[in-house]
């Protein structure tokens, strides 16, 4: 089972060894982990894509709790929230009909072709894991050279935040 | 007026109220140790190791409930504390450590001395802090009390680089501390403590097992009215001894490893367990799919990342033990389930807590005659090893902060360092440490702390020649192969200590006890006590690695 915890925490040097050193000692599984500033000062957001039952869950929760640092955890449900990842591709091209073949697959992915050479031509593409996955599987054929992936990051639908608490 | 940072520092100690700081000098702290030795108001305890020093900040704060200080400079002074770091950690007891470091310009570029050591003590510390800026100095160490001491108390460590020891600015105490997040449970719900009490009066065999937060949040009253009003047996963790008087009716008596067979017994028949202020931890629960399966529980604790950590819970409160243990005695009514009493009665009978009685200078014997001698008035701090659980068996306990021992981590080399700060906590009480010859070796340079600062600590030597409770393992799990757990080489420790100016007497019978202990506790100084003991005398009963906690060998002492 995997799960998708946000995890707001103040920007201070070492929060990041901190959460890392925590998942690593109590031997929970990090598939993913995208950090980035929020809209408050100085306060961080991490999305931490972590595997483990509910109750490996609650122990992952409590324990970034536990951190001075964190300000808040919540727990992300994929049915409501939107979940996105980007992804950059670089693809070997070796002729025009190929690159004209790839461009039609970035097409109906809606990606978008961002760097193109004779040789490379390099795609960048936002999405659902899945979505990414299969935009990958679809290009291998053509040689993929290099690829870049966040890791996720989401945001609950409708009037749900993870912001700050008040006071 | 502009004060520098070191100056801040000791401003600072001085309005959370410290009375000593142990620790040793070094290069990247001497603008601190200069400023206390102009300005501070507190003690300045020397120590001969930082190792000691933390044990001791660590024993004083578990006599007196404060926040221990402890003071090394950078690199090997730091890496020095990381065994008492852990130790702290380990048994949630609040220290603030401050540690040297290479300038801010130099950090980084492995000058000299210079370790990570907030990146090394993250996994060992509630939290630690690099200051980087004198304007911080001030809030950081106001924020690193508060997190020590609230909450689950735990050790906190600020590393404080020369120049912002030597840079100037005004310094203001802030008076409240802003905490984003950091908000511990205190209350307890309300709608759950209900339950608890429900179940309590509901049930027909119920146990308390009461841990070391019974101690730390002071709630040792407010556990005794609950057992007695609903006359509920009590059985403690080891961190826990003291928290229930050991000489009353409803004391079991500690639990697990090497807990009393009725203890042990009482758990797995229950039908309601009621866990205060402690965390199933291993040696308590033994092999954990098979404890206390009768039983509901209901689990108690500041720290809700305890709360089904081992075992699954019917009833979890997270709060501050006291205040919950205030709310739910109003809610149970005086009861008296005397099958059950009866039964645990005839428990105690039947398995009590013995050794065999010969001609021989026992452990045992020995704690008896101490318990004796001091009329059961002393503090009794330990090291780690059979002689710590003999300690704990065999001493009865009647008040909280009586009992200083390294529960999780099981520091050998703690119980000298920490009968120092227990002592400077507590001068007027009797301060007496029983380690082993293992233990003892481990720390025993602080017998020059003890003789230099006067304090006058009796320390009874259980001396058999052996790491002995790694010796009794081998004789019972690795069919009496030795492995290096023989002392050969080990020096006349009688000597030893007068070499140092303190006095010592060798004990090698029975008779010789009561006499020797007398005059240690008319000593004015540093007293040592070296007992020659059987040399395979084991710790039982004992439950057997990997067993249920009623699976246990030796329970007629044998």
């Amino acid at each position: 089972m995997r799960h998708t915890i946000a995890v707001l925490v103040k920007d201070h040097p070492g929060v990041l060894t901190r959460v890392a050193s925590l998942f690593n000692r109590r031997g929970f599984n990090i598939e993913s982990m995208a950090v980035g500033h929020t809209s408050e000062k100085d306060i961080s957001r991490m999305t931490i894509v972590v595997g483990g039952d509910e109750r490996v869950l609650e122990q992952i929760i409590k324990q970034l709790n536990k951190l001075i640092d964190t300000v808040r955890v919540k727990d992300i449900d994929p049915d409501l929230s939107v979940q996105r990842e980007l992804a950059l591709i670089k693809v070997k091209t070796s002729s025009l009909v190929i690159r004209s073949e790839i461009i039609q697959t970035v097409d109906i992915f809606r990606a978008k072709v961002v760097d193109v050479n004779s040789k490379i031509i390099t795609i960048e593409t936002t999405g659902t894991e899945d979505k990414i996955d299969a935009l990958l599987e679809l290009l291998k054929p053509f040689g993929i050279e290099e690829v870049v992936r966040t890791g996720k990051i989401a945001i609950s639908r409708g009037i749900n935040t993870v912001r700050l608490p008040k006071n | 007026m502009k004060l520098s940072g070191a100056e801040i520092v000791v401003k600072c100690l001085e309005k959370e109220g410290v009375e000593v700081v142990f620790g040793i000098p070094g290069g990247a702290i001497m603008p601190l140790y200069d400023a206390m030795h102009r300005m501070a108001s507190f003690k300045n305890i020397l120590t001969k190791h930082e190792q000691g020093a933390i044990h001791a900040a660590d024993g004083y704060a578990r006599v007196t409930g404060k926040v221990g200080i402890c003071i090394a400079t950078s690199g090997p002074g730091a890496t020095n504390l990381v065994t008492g770091l852990a130790n702290a950690h380990l048994d949630s007891i609040p220290i603030v450590a401050f540690t040297g470091q290479v300038s801010t310009n130099l950090l980084g570029t492995d000058g000299f001395q210079e370790v990570d050591i907030s990146g090394i003590s993250i996994p060992i510390t509630k939290n630690n802090y690099i200051v980087r800026d004198v304007n911080e100095l001030a809030s950081i160490i106001k924020e690193a009390f508060h997190i020590a001491r609230t909450g689950r108390p735990g050790p906190v460590l600020i590393d404080l680089p020369k120049d912002v020891q030597f840079a100037r600015t005004d310094f203001e105490y802030p008076r409240k501390d802003k905490f984003l997040g950091y908000q511990p449970s205190i209350k307890g719900n309300d709608k759950q403590i209900k339950s608890a009490a429900q179940e309590i009066l509901k049930s027909k065999k119920p146990v308390i097992y009461a841990g070391g937060g019974v101690i730390s949040s002071n709630a040792s009253v407010e556990l005794k009215e609950l057992a007695f009003k609903a006359n509920i047996p009590v059985t403690t963790t080891l961190m826990g001894i003291g928290s229930f008087p050991e000489n009353h009716l409803l004391s079991l008596g500690m639990l697990g490893m090497h807990g009393t067979y009725y203890a042990n017994s009482a758990i797995q028949n229950a039908d309601l367990i009621i866990a205060l202020g402690t965390r199933f931890d291993d040696r308590v629960t033994g092999k954990l799919t098979e404890f206390g399966l009768k039983a509901k529980i209901i689990h108690i604790d500041i720290d809700p990342a305890e709360i089904g950590k081992n075992i699954l819970v019917d009833i979890p409160i997270v709060g501050d033990l006291k205040k919950i243990l205030q709310k739910l005695n109003k809610q149970v009514t005086e009861k008296n389930e005397k099958e059950w009493l009866k039964t645990i009665k005839e428990l105690k009978n039947k398995y009590p807590l013995t050794y065999i009685k010969n001609e021989e200078l026992k452990p045992q014997y020995i704690l008896e005659k101490v318990y004796d001698a001091v009329g059961g008035d002393a503090i009794i701090v330990t090291s780690v090893g059979q002689h710590q659980m003999w300690a704990a068996q065999f001493f009865q306990y009647t008040q909280p902060r009586t009992f200083v021992t390294s529960g999780g981590l099981g520091t050998m080399g703690f119980g000298l360092p920490a009968a120092i700060g227990a002592k400077v906590g507590c001068p007027k009480k009797n301060i007496i440490c029983i380690s082993g010859d293992g233990s003892f070796q481990m720390n025993i340079q602080e017998i020059a702390t003890a003789l230099n600062n006067n304090l006058p600590i009796i320390l009874i030597l259980m001396n058999n020649g052996y790491l002995g409770m790694v010796r009794q393992w081998q004789e019972l799990f690795f069919e009496r192969r030795y492995a290096k757990t023989t002392l050969n080489g080990n020096p006349d420790f009688i000597k030893l200590v007068e070499a140092y100016g303190g006095t010592g007497i060798r004990v090698t019978s029975k008779k010789e006890v009561m006499p020797s202990l007398k005059k240690a506790l008319s000593s004015k100084g540093f007293i040592l006590l070296d007992c020659i003991i059987p040399k395979e005398e084991n710790v039982y009963p004992m439950v057997a690695p990997g067993g249920s906690i009623t699976e246990m060998l030796g329970v007629n002492g044998k």
